[in-house]
């Protein structure tokens, strides 16, 4: 039974996956339809890991898996608590609604299946993110969150504004996920433990350890990259270039709050102290701030929403570390409340811009007539994100004040941020909720098939230039589905407030406390302060949404006076880095072949003569034996061969030099009892000098040798050089006590076991037949690289020749 | 290099040392030889007859393109390593067996097969390396 769960708990996991390689086909079969099949997927793990809520509400831990790399203590497995329940129940619920939006949204886009293939790859990955157990599992489906949101970002990359989103983002996120694989390692490294279950036991051992403050800006680093915290903030607006589906369920919902998530999950580990208590507010309430002030400038219905999100990360991030009473109750309840309506409002306004045809709110108005239900949707989702009774909105915004409000000055500082906050953030909601649905009807562009589709199913309306206000009408089902069903289930949320604790805040506060948590906290109002506060949030809100436009001119003011932002110094970071690397390159790599082999021979000589000279292991000097005149004619010839090489005028004389050279070393090779490896020679001696011969042609190099004395003597010199090493260690190594178990094996068991005399031989075929099939893919590849060098009209081509029966053990027979 | 003597001895010095090279090949298990030397006989060879005889000639006389040759040896190397599935005996185990043909037994191997990939691995490649190169030469 338990290997049926586990194996469905892993199929469920890949199941995005899955969905994302059928998409594409499916989508080129049905067109826009394909999206209901699709939405089968998430549809179907939300419904799977819904089973578990009776369980995990019981306080429960569900854990599976599969080793992975049992030697190194990998593994993948999972851990599904009330925090990984609740994030895979957002993930997959709201994932099922955004397939279904996407359907409509992008209908009749030629590339439709391969956005529906990016989106379910990130809910795979997102869904891994938040259900791993182990570090390394952790940290690539994070990886692979950016990689999935750089792909979507980017989706429209005919457009320089999205190739450039694409692109911050994934050097933003990305890095911060470096940031957080160190951070990672470093845990790893101090307890010992690679598993975040094992971790969440291990009680103090990361604070007490002197790394702490390290690994905690290490992994604090990748989290608030990841959910957009000031300083980091600036490309989650810029990945508004993103399709809306995209932004309502990466830069919304879920990606961004994966940052949060981590900072949740480690609360038990990392939580409880000074640093952390004092980093996660002063970052998390700055965001608020920057981001709540940065969006009141804008127009773009899509742009306020990023920054409302910003903001709403900030204030996620700041009541999860703040340490009071209900700070991370007032957090479970925000994030969860914010994932419902900040996906509701975003597919409002993607809804809006799809039948409209502009996301400007400047230019909207009137369109609650046309729009009915979208407009229903937004002013739900509005008044819960604005934080007003009976919505889950409200719950959240009375447990923040329930856990801000205290006597000392730090709680006053930033109940104040808070309120400041959410006034707002409430005034931007109904900016973007309720505005363009009043007033009187104005002329807008016309429904379009959003950003770069220009395939105009809906010809009638499109050609209906003449009248064009009364082109906008009600989103089709595909739209309001979405928006609709989220923004329904904050009121819910709200309404059914002891039944929504139970299963889902209470145990999702408890896994980030670590001890059982229970809320109350309902929606039925009570005069405390808290409610107080809360009605000092609305109305300074209220206040705020009828000044609108002035506050517009003020925010845009003041960032234009300030000018500098880190938007631009992302720029000018990614300038220095680009020239920073053009101008190592250029010293690195000069281009001139003569300098690499020049290096490349000082090194060898170096790696051989350095070590032998730093630890004294010269070899002694061997007896001199007594030679045969052949024997020392040979020697000669060899020697004169390399005298030979190095004085040659010109460069056919220096090659076959070297042949002569080769063929002395071969006829050595061969006295000495060693056929095969001096046949070999022979032949790879002809060769070399045939293709060396034929290199120097092709490349019509002067047949005259330009080097000047001086540079003649340094290459002469590190060539001997190179040869004085690789004699010395030779002679050093026959010195040493030679271990003739290898020699014994092979002699005894060549003809036994393999039917074979030549041993070099059958170890090269038989006994280590592997390694030579290696070799000859190199040869292979090698041969089709040189002949690829050749072709091209600048050829720089050397001879593969390998030393394959060299490398054989040298006796035979 | 396009002397008389040569072109006229070129034709019979490529014949002789491909057929060399097969003997190479095929003595090497038992002594000195192989499927490597084997290979850079025959590339000699072939390159030989490139210089004397036009590299046109060589490419029309060897009918694959050498690079085909090259892959085709790895290949069999591979096949032969895979031989070992059906047997249900790990990656690259030897299989021999010894038929008779004409009342001669001969021995069969994988290995052979492998060293045969060899061979053709590294004449393939080495020759294709030398046309190229000598095909500019005509130019």
């Amino acid at each position: 039974m338990t290997m049926d769960v586990t194996a469905m708990t892993f199929l469920m996991l890949v199941l995005p996956f899955v969905a994302a390689l059928v998409a594409p086909p499916l989508t080129r079969a049905l067109a826009q339809n394909a999206a209901w099949p699709l939405a089968l997927a998430p549809a179907a793990i939300f419904i799977y890991f819904a089973r578990y809520i009776p369980a995990v509400s019981n306080g429960d831990v569900i854990q599976g898996g599969f080793a992975w790399v049992p030697q190194f203590d990998v593994t993948y497995s999972w851990i599904i608590d009330g925090l990984s329940l609740t994030f895979l129940l957002l993930i997959s619920g709201i994932g099922t609604l955004i397939v279904i939006y996407s359907g409509g949204y992008l209908k009749g886009h030629p590339q439709q299946g391969r956005f529906l293939s990016f989106l379910l790859m990130f809910m795979g990955a997102m869904l891994g993110i938040v259900v791993s157990d182990s570090f390394l599992m952790l940290f690539i489906y994070w990886e692979l969150t950016s990689i999935t949101s750089f792909l979507l970002i980017g989706f429209d990359h005919k457009r320089e504004a999205s190739r450039r989103a694409a692109l911050q983002a994934l050097v933003v996120t990305g890095g911060g996920g470096l940031f957080l694989l160190a951070g990672l390692l470093l845990i790893w490294h101090v307890t010992g433990i690679s598993s975040l279950s094992a971790l969440l036991a291990s009680g103090d051992m990361m604070r007490e350890s002197p790394y702490y403050l390290a690994a905690l800006i290490l992994v604090l680093g990748g989290a608030f990259t990841k959910s957009a915290q000031f300083p980091f903030h600036f490309w989650l607006p810029n990945a508004m270039e993103a399709p809306t589906p995209v932004s309502a369920f990466l830069h919304s919902a879920t990606m961004v709050k994966a940052g949060v998530f981590l900072i949740m999950r480690l609360n038990p580990v990392f939580g409880d102290t000074g640093v952390w208590e004092t980093v996660l507010p002063v970052f998390g309430g700055l965001t608020l701030l920057i981001g709540t002030f940065i969006g009141l400038r804008q127009t773009d219905l899509k742009l306020t929403l990023a920054y409302t999100t910003v903001a709403s990360l900030g204030l996620l991030v700041m009541m999860t570390g703040f340490g009071a009473e209900g700070a991370v109750e007032a957090a479970v309840l925000y994030l969860i409340a914010h994932s419902l309506f900040k996906g509701s409002l975003f597919m409002v306004a993607g809804g809006v811009d799809h039948e409209a045809g502009t996301r400007d709110v400047t230019r909207l108005s009137g369109l609650g007539k046309f729009m009915p239900i979208t407009f229903a949707a937004a002013m739900l989702a509005a008044l819960s994100m604005g934080g007003l009774p009976p919505f889950v909105g409200f719950l959240a915004k009375e447990e923040i004040y329930y856990a801000l409000a205290h006597g000392d000055t730090w709680d006053i500082v930033f109940t104040v941020v808070a309120i400041a906050g959410n006034a707002m953030m409430f005034a931007l909601a109904f900016g973007v909720a309720l505005r363009p649905f009043i007033g009187e009807p104005c002329v807008v562009p016309g429904p379009h098939h959003a950003h770069s589709s220009e395939h105009e199913e809906d010809t009638a309306a499109g050609s209906d230039h003449g009248d064009k206000s009364h082109t906008v009408h009600e989103a089709p089902l595909m739209l309001w589905l979405g928006p609709v069903v989220l923004a329904v289930a904050g009121v819910l949320a709200g309404i059914f407030s002891g039944t929504f604790h139970t299963l889902f805040s209470s145990p999702m506060s408890s896994a980030i406390v670590g001890a059982p948590v229970t809320l109350e906290i309902s929606a039925i109002p009570h005069i405390s302060l808290p409610f107080l506060l809360s009605i000092i949030t609305v109305a300074i809100g209220i206040v705020m949404y009828l000044a609108a436009d002035r506050l517009r001119t003020l925010a845009d003011n003041t960032l234009t006076a300030i000018g500098w932002g880190p938007d631009k110094g992302f720029d000018q970071f990614m300038r220095g880095v680009v020239r920073l690397s053009h101008r190592v390159t250029l010293t690195l790599q000069p281009g001139k072949l003569e300098i690499y082999v020049t290096l490349s021979f000082v090194f060898v000589a170096a790696i051989l003569l350095v070590p032998m000279t730093v630890y004294g292991e010269w070899p002694d000097m061997p007896a001199w034996p007594s030679m045969m005149f052949h024997e020392v004619m040979i020697f000669a010839i060899a020697i004169i061969g390399l005298f030979a090489v190095a004085l040659a005028k010109g460069r056919l004389t220096a090659i076959v030099s070297l042949g002569i050279q080769g063929f002395a070393v071969a006829v050595i090779f061969m006295l000495y009892g060693a056929p095969d490896l001096s046949f070999t020679q022979f032949m790879v001696e002809t060769l070399s000098v045939v293709i060396l011969a034929l290199v120097m042609t092709r490349l019509n190099l002067q047949p005259t040798d330009h080097r000047p004395a001086v540079h003649r003597i340094m290459d002469a010199s590190i060539g001997a050089a190179c040869g004085l090493g690789f004699g010395a260690m030779l002679l050093k190594s026959t010195q040493v006590p030679f271990n003739t178990m290898l020699t014994e094996f092979f002699n005894a068991y060549s003809k036994v076991i393999a039917h074979g005399h030549n041993v070099v031989n059958v170890i090269i075929v038989d006994f280590r037949a592997t390694d030579t099939l290696g070799e000859i893919a190199v040869v292979v590849v090698t041969g089709l690289a040189i002949l690829a060098l050749i072709r091209i009209r600048v050829p720089s081509a050397k001879p593969p020749l390998k030393d394959n029966p060299a490398e054989a053990a040298p006796e035979t027979q | 290099m396009n002397t008389l003597i040569f072109r006229t001895m070129a034709p019979y010095l490529t014949a002789l040392m491909v057929l060399f090279s097969v003997f190479v090949l095929l003595r090497g298990h038992n002594m000195p030889g192989g499927g490597f030397i084997g290979g850079l006989i025959a590339a000699s060879a072939f390159a030989i007859q490139g210089i004397a005889g036009g590299v046109a000639a060589v490419r029309r006389a060897l009918w694959f393109h050498p690079m085909a040759i090259s892959a085709a040896g790895l290949f069999f190397a591979g096949f032969a390593g895979l031989m070992s599935i059906p047997f249900e005996v790990p990656f690259m185990t030897a299989l021999w067996v010894f038929p008779k043909f004409f009342g001669t037994e001969v021995a069969l191997s994988t290995p052979l097969l492998f060293d045969i990939g060899v061979y053709l691995v590294v004449t393939g490649s080495i020759t294709s390396i030398a046309l190229a190169l000598e095909e500019r030469e005509d130019l």
